[in-house]
């Protein structure tokens, strides 16, 4: 398999380097790859809930990275012989944990991407730390992940409770209105959701007039009670912030229209919502709502090129998740291709406190202290239907938040 | 004083969905003794057929609350003919399984078209507004739901105590055997019953499209529920079926709205309600004890 001289020896120089600086690479002996192949793993909901917003199509993206690696680095790239192996988790936490397990023990998989669940999620990244093995997760939004459940092999890669609340919660405030009633789904994201949001909100000068957790899941699909509640508290708030996310959200937002609460002055903010939910419950539904945003496929060429490529691939545009699964993707094996190796601690070493510019990450930057990925994020807004000039273009960009401010600070929690 | 008001007429409203479907489960498990676990699929059938009526071929809300209905319930009487008919003389619990394969089976190909992802549907323009009842608005779609589904309970209920067909029927849902002792062919209903039953769910569905989230896995909470809601009413009982279908919606919204501290109480109330009942009186709040077969 050693395909040429050239990339053997100057991956000889570079191991050779890292060797002395470390303790002695694990892979052994003059292996450079660990079976002389690049195995990504993408572990994620490939039937359930989250199945559209990360799924197969995320797959699709990491499959663009390997080709766009390999056609960069051609005859020069550390191997040619990159595969993907794909695994669903059904958002459940012992079938993530074992799907985990099977992937770096049995399939040789070097690296695993995506897993959305939260609790999926901080499983998985046990699972990278006894095996110390590579994760990346792109699709969770716990902050628990570089916060007490950080270690040194895993990653936080797009985006998290912390940067959907100050972007959403801190601006809306700013800018729409001070009164917030607070709704969220009664779990460990939606609990967490809720206090990231009135922590941002108070911090920006507003009040949380109003909070309540509605039953999760919420097998009535009504959420009128709450709606009902929100327009007679007193002072009146000024926007409903819910934090349900997938089905939920279109209940809640449905139910919102229904009772006409943007015609009581009540506007709509939503903690966490991907491009697919957009398009579910259509810009009409949605028109003038705002949400933090991790990426946006439309918001300049450069987006646009990749959303291009990807919907020839697989037929819709991509979802933040699938851009920062193509990212990731193609950052670890730049991380490979730097080090000539895939041993694990070789490539974090190199990782850590990198700058890095792609289409995804934009002032990117993968902190040393506590793994956590910074780059800008963005306030986002529905358009209203009149303005939506072609399919999936549902979004302006109202400001891009700085990397710096978009992340929390290294959490004290976080031992790596 | 209002918001009382409200929430009680959001409780009616939820409750016309279960009451819509618990019907269905109620005539159906009278006639066949079968415990129908696709109910939800074909609420969700019925939900998604109007999105793909709409979306696809332009068809109205209005004519998608005729058509699905009917579509579904020829589907559902060519399933009964076709497969669990054969299964009738078995141990229920072969129907039960039967059923059950069947929603995975409906579900998973509904999202293998569609996908998990809800799809959109809005409010016919008619009814999208809100009605002023003096002391609240409430939305104009809400108050057709409610008033369509009491009609419609209503006229069931005409039917089944008023007419000759409604006559046969009861008399083959209660005493099978002796119905067929006076000469009428009870197997010739039970297949119409059965249609009549899935048509319900599938005109729920319809209804549901506007205000709930169309996608595959709809049908799957609300189902739980609407099984508690028919052991609560008394299995087999049409009058149960509908009473406790408005109460659990009822008891519901009321426990959302006033014991929101206590999310578990709220979240678990249904199933507290189901298991006093059941203590209190096993055959149901209207059921009538089985006789010895």
């Amino acid at each position: 398999m050693r395909r040429t001289v050239g990339v053997a020896a100057a991956s000889a120089a570079v191991v050779l380097v890292a060797g002395c600086g470390g303790g002695g690479p694990q892979s052994g002996g003059d292996q450079k790859l660990t079976g002389d192949k690049i195995v990504l793993g993408v572990l994620n909901d490939q039937s359930g809930a989250y199945s559209e917003l990360s799924g197969k199509n995320s797959v699709t993206a990491v499959e663009m990275a390997i080709a766009d690696f390999t056609a960069k680095y051609g005859d020069k790239a550390v191997t040619r012989n990159i595969t993907v192996e794909t695994a669903d988790h059904q958002n459940k936490p012992d079938v993530a944990n074992s799907k985990a397990q099977e992937m770096y023990d049995r399939k040789g998989v070097d690296l695993i991407l995506d897993v959305p669940t939260s609790s999926a999620a901080l499983k998985v990244a046990d699972v990278a730390k006894e095996k110390k093995k590579l994760y990346f997760n792109i699709g969770a939004a716990t902050t628990d992940l570089t916060g007490k459940s950080c270690n040194r092999y895993t990653f936080h890669y797009a985006y998290d409770t912390y940067m959907l609340a100050n972007g959403t919660g801190k601006t809306t405030t700013e800018q729409i209105g001070k009164n917030w009633y607070i709704l969220y789904p009664n779990y460990a994201f939606g609990q967490d959701m809720e206090k990231s949001f009135s922590t941002a909100i108070t911090a920006a000068g507003g009040t949380v007039v109003g909070k309540d957790g509605a039953p999760f899941p919420n097998t009535s699909g009504d959420f009128s009670t709450f709606l009902l509640k929100a327009p007679t508290l007193n002072p009146k708030p000024d926007v409903l912030g819910t934090m349900q996310a997938g089905a939920e959200l279109v209940n809640v937002v449905k139910q919102y229209n229904e009772f006409k609460l943007r015609d009581k002055g009540v506007g709509l903010a939503v903690g966490l919502m991907f491009l697919t939910d957009i398009h579910s419950l259509t810009p009409a539904a949605l028109a003038g709502t705002t949400y933090t945003d991790a990426w946006y496929w439309n918001f300049d060429a450069k987006n646009r090129e990749f959303a291009d490529r990807f919907q020839q691939k697989a037929g819709t545009r991509p979802t933040f998740a699938h851009a920062a699964n193509y990212s990731a993707a193609l950052q670890y094996l730049e991380a490979v291709q730097a080090a000539g190796t895939d041993d694990a601690d070789t490539v974090v070493k190199g990782l850590e406190g990198k700058t890095v510019e792609d289409v995804f990450l934009r002032n990117g930057r993968i902190r040393a202290e506590d793994h956590r990925v910074v780059h800008d994020a963005y306030l986002a807004q529905v358009k209203p239907q009149s303005e939506v000039a072609e399919p999936w273009d549902y979004v302006k960009v109202l400001k891009t938040i700085p990397a710096a401010e978009a992340f929390r600070a290294p959490s004290a929690d976080c031992k790596l | 004083m209002s918001g009382f008001a409200q929430n009680t007429f959001n409780g009616l409203v939820s409750g016309a969905f279960y009451a819509l479907l618990a019907l269905g489960l109620a005539v159906i498990f009278g006639m066949l003794r079968v415990v129908n676990f696709a109910h939800g699929a074909f609420y969700m059938l019925g939900a998604f057929g109007a999105y793909v009526l709409l979306s696809e071929a332009g068809v109205p809300f209005w004519a998608a609350l005729v058509i699905m209905p009917v579509g579904l319930g020829l589907l559902g009487m060519a399933l009964e003919r076709a497969v669990i008919h054969r299964l009738t003389k078995l141990d229920p619990l072969y129907n039960f399984l039967l059923t059950f394969g069947l929603t995975l089976i409906l579900q998973d190909l509904v999202k293998l078209r569609y996908g998990v992802q809800s799809s959109p549907y809005a409010t016919p323009a008619l009814l999208d507004g809100t009605v002023n009842f003096g002391l609240f608005d409430f939305p104009t779609y809400r108050v057709f739901i409610l008033g369509f589904a009491v009609l419609l309970c209503v006229a069931v209920w005409w039917v089944l105590t008023r007419t000759r067909i409604g006559m046969v029927v009861r008399a083959s849902t209660e005493r099978p055997d002796l119905t067929r002792a006076f000469g009428i062919d009870v197997g010739r209903w039970v297949t119409p019953v059965f249609g009549f039953g899935i048509g319900l769910a599938g005109l729920a569905g319809v209804l549901a499209a506007p205000m709930r989230a169309v996608n595959p896995l709809m049908g799957t909470d609300l189902i739980i529920v609407v099984f508690a809601v028919v052991v609560i009413g008394g299995l087999g009982s049409i009058f149960g079926s509908v009473a406790a279908g408005f109460g659990i919606g009822l008891v519901q919204a009321w426990g959302e709205a006033y014991l929101s501290n206590f999310p578990i109480v709220s979240q678990t109330i249904v199933f507290v309600v189901m298991a006093g009942v059941l203590l209190w009186r096993p055959a149901g709040l209207f059921g009538r004890e089985e006789a010895p077969a």
